[in-house]
């Protein structure tokens, strides 16, 4: 596919890697790439200082990228598939700060497919990038399947802002596999969002802050729609002094089950961490259960974490139904408040693709 | 006055016949009987636990108050039964006296549903002091005082035919009392409006028009009369006293 052709899909398929965050005019991007099932067919960066490759291609061009490659899942003595086939390779080189956002999107099209890719993001020193990956499945991708394994090394004075959104199918099963090394001063901000349905997703990305200084948070938006399982957690290890995490999910059950996973572990002093989850069942059927943990060898730490799961509150449908709303307008309008894009840190451009995208995806959903 | 009388009044708005409200299992209100005609404003005293607020709720609809008795009419229309969306739509709405903190939500969310109108909107949150608190989530680390204001700022949008009030003034500073006095008596002063306001500390008949007042005390109207004359007597006696010299009121 020529860069012309990345904005060359059917009608629907185009529709469905939109909503996953991704423009396919490349207006608002300094860099893109797409791999459809196992072909990695389009990659292109617009600006220099970000080089966006196949991992493949990376691999055999760069000596260095070897030595990335897997590394992050060695560090924490972890073993991960190597029976990949494609992934991205970015890398941001130092001191470069990216204004508009670089876009990845996978994208599972053939029946039956099994998408496995492994990726590398490299920030180098002092520079600062927004990312955003787009993982969606076409009509046709029934019974699919993905699992990304993505490597982040976010070096001294680095700055991070990763968003993924999944839009998947309700017969799609997910296992994306994530480590993010964080060094001195450096940022890493992870923004999830999964409002559509789907079979299973299991993941539990890692950020390590082993720089002093460093600082990581993580933020989702889940809706749950009946029949899928998503057992979603963040953990963050506070290896180095001075480092700051925090974890916030928002969960909304239509009648599927959310396992809201959160770990904070201190493993070194003067560390500050928090972790929110909250909850919202919507239907009989659903079930949410927040398992949030932090631990601590150190007592000159300050962690906290607050949990919450219910049912809406009558008292705030009361409310607006006395203002003249509607009942299923009051719950609509109080639903969408709690799946607030403002609970993500997000750049104003991407803040307003995503508060579309969401308005889109949750009209009528319930 | 009868009932046959009462009703022959047409210009009535608001007019509760009997009526008995149980919450909880436990009867609140008993037999009230009132009636608030176009353009007046009714002021409503009474100790804590007296079921003034339980009152207030009934008439707008609020889930958890059963009327085990009597009829509740809003603009000729018996609305016992009619859902709070109803309600609303036929012209009642209600101050908050403590409103609810709903995470996500935006007050400017609200402002636009209620009015079409950005300049008016743009006005009264600044006459309101309320300019930065539109792109806020409603009431969530608001203090007494904004919640109150902002509780005005959405009724005057909304503007409803007859206003319920749950103390509109507990809370507020004085200097936030005089603005919100006059917005509210703007408010009442315009063709045909008419409330039922709560008041505890009084602060707010400085600034409204009220021709009647009626104190409520273990869930039945007792004494009725000129509010601020009231007011000044059970701030000297208290509520006890009240009691001593009247029998329960049908206020009509």
């Amino acid at each position: 596919m020529s860069p012309r052709e990345l904005n060359n899909f059917n009608q629907d398929d185009a529709e469905v890697i939109a909503s996953a965050g991704i423009d396919l005019k490349e207006e608002k991007r300094s860099a893109s790439f797409l791999q459809q099932d196992r072909e990695a067919k389009f990659s292109r960066s617009l600006i220099a200082g970000v080089e966006i490759l196949r991992i493949e291609d990376a691999l055999a061009k760069f000596p260095e990228a070897k030595e990335y490659y897997g590394s992050a899942f060695k560090s924490l003595g972890r073993d991960y598939p190597q029976d990949t086939e494609g992934g991205y390779f970015i890398r941001v080189k130092k001191g470069r700060t990216v204004e508009l956002p670089i876009q990845a999107c996978l994208f599972l099209k053939a029946q039956g497919f099994k998408q496995k890719v492994h990726n590398l993001i490299i920030i180098e020193e002092g520079a600062k990038v927004y990312l955003i990956t787009g993982c969606s499945a076409a009509k046709s991708a029934d019974e699919g399947f993905h699992l990304g394994i993505s490597e982040f090394f976010i070096h001294k004075g680095g700055y991070l802002n990763f968003t993924m959104i999944h839009s998947w199918k309700e017969d799609t099963s997910v296992k994306p596999m994530s480590i993010a090394l964080v060094e001195e001063g450096a940022t890493f901000v992870s923004n999830y969002v999964c409002l559509r349905p789907v079979r299973n997703i299991t993941m539990y990305p890692t950020a390590v802050l082993q720089g002093e200084g460093g600082r990581a948070s993580f933020n989702s938006l889940m809706l749950s729609h009946p029949g899928s399982l998503q057992d979603i957690g963040s953990r963050v290890i506070l290896r180095a002094k001075n480092t700051q995490a925090e974890i916030i999910a928002r969960a909304v059950s239509l009648g599927g089950k959310v396992i809201s996973r959160g770990h904070l572990k201190a493993e070194n002093k003067e560390i500050k961490a928090h972790l929110e989850c909250r909850g919202l069942i919507l239907s009989e059927k659903g079930t949410i259960h927040a398992i949030p943990e932090m631990e601590s060898d150190f007592r000159d730490v300050n962690m906290s974490h607050e949990a919450a799961i219910g049912k809406i509150n009558k008292e705030e449908i009361e409310y607006l139904t006395s203002r003249g709303f509607t009942q299923a307008q009051a719950q609509s309008i109080i639903v969408r408040g709690f799946m607030d894009v403002d609970v993500l840190a997000l750049p104003e451009l991407l803040r307003k693709e995503i508060v579309s995208i969401e308005e889109n995806t949750l009209r009528g959903a319930f | 006055m009868s009932y046959n009388m009462l009703m022959e009044k047409k210009d009535n708005l608001l007019e509760i016949k009997n009526l008995t409200v149980e919450a909880a299992g436990k009867t609140i209100l008993k037999d009230i009987v009132i009636s608030v005609p176009k353009g007046e404003v009714v002021i409503l005293f009474g100790p804590n636990g007296s079921g003034k607020s339980t009152l207030i709720k009934a008439i707008m609809g609020f889930s958890g108050y059963n009327i085990t008795a009597g009829e509740i009419i809003f603009a000729g229309r018996r609305i016992n039964d009619l859902p709070m969306e109803e309600r609303v739509r036929m012209g009642l709405g209600l101050i908050y006296q403590h409103p609810p903190k709903i995470r996500g939500v935006k007050l400017q969310q609200i402002a636009q549903f209620l009015s079409k109108d950005k300049k008016a909107i743009k006005e009264l949150s600044n006459e309101l002091s309320l300019g930065d608190h539109l792109s806020r989530d409603i009431n969530l680390d608001f203090s007494g005082g904004e919640m109150k204001r902002s509780e005005l700022f959405q009724i005057i949008l909304q503007d409803p035919q007859f206003l319920l009030s749950d103390e509109p003034e507990s809370g507020v500073d004085l200097e936030n009392i005089s603005i919100m006095g006059s917005v509210l008596n703007k408010y009442l002063q315009k063709e045909g409006k008419a409330a039922l306001i709560i008041t505890h500390t009084g602060y707010i008949l400085d600034y409204i028009k009220a021709k009647r007042g009626c104190v409520m005390i273990g869930g039945k109207l007792w004494c009725v009369g000129n509010p601020k004359e009231m007011f000044a007597e059970i701030r000297k006696s208290g509520y006890e006293k009240c009691k001593e010299c009247h029998e329960p009121q049908r206020i009509e």
